[in-house]
């Protein structure tokens, strides 16, 4: 890496290069703040256009990915990357508009490794994907939540979604031995191993009994001294 | 400064087939371990889902936002100075810096960042340091506590109470201040406030050289922390991690120098970089990172203009009604102001169209506001760019190869705010 002699560029003339380079593809930089950015026209070239910036113009460092909603306009939604070069210390912003009907643009993970729960919290947040990714799952809202909370025409006030009844949604390896929870029970005492047996057992802690002797022949466990019975 | 040099670390998946050697016999079968999100060592609720193979980790999978709170779709049904105290609990163990950083975003879309008074440009940087201050020495001891001493933890929290005393002397709250305002702050500081300020750099020093003491040539603490979870400069800029943890591995990036605002260009201080990237390296960095923010506080308190009890009334905002609520006596009594004081209450600052991002060098790296703006005085998206959140996602890349006791003294020298992280 360090052999590398990298001219010195500033954020405008790195624009200039991405325009002789990609020609149409890229629009004239805009400047506002002292910030660059330039227009992406097909966002499917984003992987090749980031790859030029990070290997021929050193933009090694992707501070952030993040996405607008412009909703009621057609492409509805933009992407925009946030590109800075450590060696050189400028800073290029590149955006490119994605179609609703699509809603999809190639993943820049390959080019830097950031980029992964980046892109993963846009999905989560705007319903972009981003194909390539290799692990496109939601990351702050949980697995299987139907809305996309950023959108414009999610209220803010938010929508009733059904949340997980039950924190596990499988077996889990050891159901049915000491001090393991036994999922989908009535009750949290019902569910609870370690719970005392009071001297007036209930209908549901003997319920919890029941289902846990069930588990334990189901899985071969041995026979335990089961409840105690009421002189 | 310092020369930096790249160096060869093995790869983690070497590390797990070295480790697999040294043992006996090693069985085939992965466990999968469920870590947080109430774990005392995830700092927070941060869930990570381990895979191992005895004891040595072979995957491991970060589950985050549990504390999602949708800051950034509050963000955008409000006005720009309604979303000050959001900005409080994203770290929370610095909100006077993310009240700084918030303003200043604002301020570089206003086009003032540069035109701020420089009394005001000082305050905030002592309030920034003082923030950085207090949130490594929560990092540091609860770091020191994961790792079994104790001491540290309490020592650091006595050092902390003396900086929530200066917060709460400038701004009336010790843990959610709300202090800065879109062109300013939200009042001078009070009488008495350096000498407070200057009190405590002369008693946090020798606190810190304990702090030493316990922990930097402690072999316990050496031993834990040295040669592990060793992050490349490559892989941490690959990664985009910020603040200590990208200058523990050796990258010589700080806001403050690189893209200088405020009055940083007055000040003289040093960059602490790490040379291995290991977790003590990180820890080193931090240490040496407070010095010089002490050393930054002693600075503006000798060079401040206006001095400790500002006779020659130095501005503290821009002198701009339409930005800065005007004082209340003139509202009360002048058409002008009340009539700002009105628009700015009631639909904001007006803003102009556009876009623009701003990073400032908060304590867990680098604190980014994109916004983007068309006119009017409610942003139409602002994206959060959280520094604990990039930090975070090296997780799966360096967590392999290590043992399960190495979780905490990696995730303690990592040094996330899941408030931040998940927004």
């Amino acid at each position: 890496m360090g052999n590398l002699i990298f001219e010195k560029v500033t954020a405008l003339e790195a624009a200039k290069k991405f325009k002789a380079k990609f020609g149409d593809l890229i629009s004239e930089p805009l400047e506002f703040r002292s910030e660059t950015s330039v227009q992406l026209a097909d966002a499917v070239k984003i992987v090749e256009v980031c790859r030029y910036a990070k290997n021929d113009l050193d933009f090694n460092y992707l501070v952030d990915i993040s996405s607008l909603d412009n909703y009621g306009d057609d492409p509805r939604w933009t992407v925009v990357y946030h590109l800075r070069g450590l060696r050189h210390g400028c800073e290029l912003r590149i955006k490119t508009d994605v179609g609703e009907e699509k809603s999809e643009l190639p993943s820049v993970i390959g080019v830097w490794a950031t980029a992964n729960w980046h892109e993963r919290e846009i999905y989560d947040m705007m319903g972009i994907r981003f194909s390539g990714h290799p692990d496109l799952r939601r990351i702050l809202m949980w697995e299987g939540y139907p809305y996309f909370p950023l959108r414009k025409d999610f209220p803010l006030a938010g929508k009733p979604s059904e949340l997980p009844g039950v924190a596990f949604t499988k077996l889990t390896p050891m159901e049915g031995g000491p001090f393991v929870t036994v999922a989908g029970g009535y009750s949290a005492q019902s569910r609870e191993p370690r719970i005392r047996i009071p001297e007036t057992d209930s209908i549901e802690t003997m319920g919890r009994l029941e289902r846990r002797k069930e588990i334990q022949e189901a899985h071969g466990h041995p026979k335990g001294p089961g409840p105690i019975e009421k002189k | 400064m310092a020369s930096v040099q790249d160096i060869a670390i093995p790869d983690s998946a070497a590390r797990v087939a070295q480790a697999a050697e040294n043992l006996p016999e090693v069985q085939d079968e992965r466990m999968a371990l469920n870590m947080g999100p109430s774990h005392p060592a995830t700092h927070g609720v941060l869930r990570i889902v381990l895979e191992l193979d005895g004891e040595i980790i072979t995957k491991a999978d970060p589950d985050v936002g549990y504390l999602h709170r949708g800051d950034e779709k509050i963000a955008e049904n409000m006005t720009y100075t309604q979303f000050i105290p959001y900005t409080d609990r994203l770290d929370y163990l610095a909100p006077l810096a993310n009240n700084v950083a918030y303003a200043l975003a604002v301020e570089k879309l206003l086009g003032i960042h540069d035109k701020l008074p420089p009394r005001c440009q000082y305050i905030r940087v002592m309030v920034a340091e003082l923030a950085r201050i207090s949130a490594h020495l929560l990092g540091l001891g609860a770091f020191a506590m994961d790792m079994g001493a104790v001491t540290v933890f309490l020592l650091s929290f006595t050092e902390r109470e003396k900086i929530y005393n200066l917060a709460e002397a400038i701004c009336g709250a010790r843990f959610t201040t709300s202090y800065t305002r879109v062109g300013g702050v939200m009042r001078d500081l009070p009488p008495g406030w350096l000498d407070q300020c200057q009190k405590f750099c002369e008693e946090f020093i020798p606190a810190l050289n304990e702090f030493e003491t316990l922990l930097t040539r402690n072999r316990i603490w050496v031993d834990r922390v040295r040669e592990l979870a060793v992050i490349s400069r490559a892989d941490a800029i690959d990664y985009g991690l910020s603040g200590p943890n990208l200058r523990g591995s050796g990258v010589e990036w700080d806001l403050r120098k690189n893209q200088p605002y405020l009055c940083y260009p007055e000040l003289e201080f040093d960059i602490p970089l790490g040379s291995v990237g290991d977790c003590y390296d990180r820890y080193l960095v931090r240490m040496e990172e407070m010095r010089q923010s002490v050393r930054i506080l002693e600075q503006c308190i000798r060079k401040i203009p206006g001095g400790a009890d500002n006779q020659s009334k130095e501005p503290v905002n821009v002198d701009n009604g339409k930005i800065f609520l005007p004082p209340k006596q003139k509202v009360m009594t002048k058409m002008e102001e009340l009539i700002h004081q009105f628009m700015l209450v009631t639909e904001g600052m007006n803003c102009p169209p556009g876009e623009i991002y701003f990073g400032h060098e908060n304590p867990k790296g680098e604190l980014g506001f994109y916004i983007h703006s068309k006119g009017g005085g409610v942003p139409y998206r602002l994206k959060i760019r959280a520094p604990s959140f990039v930090n975070l996602s090296i997780i799966p890349k360096i967590f392999p190869g290590c043992m399960v006791s190495d979780t905490v003294a990696i995730l303690g020298s990592l040094d996330f705010v899941m408030g931040e992280c998940d927004r």
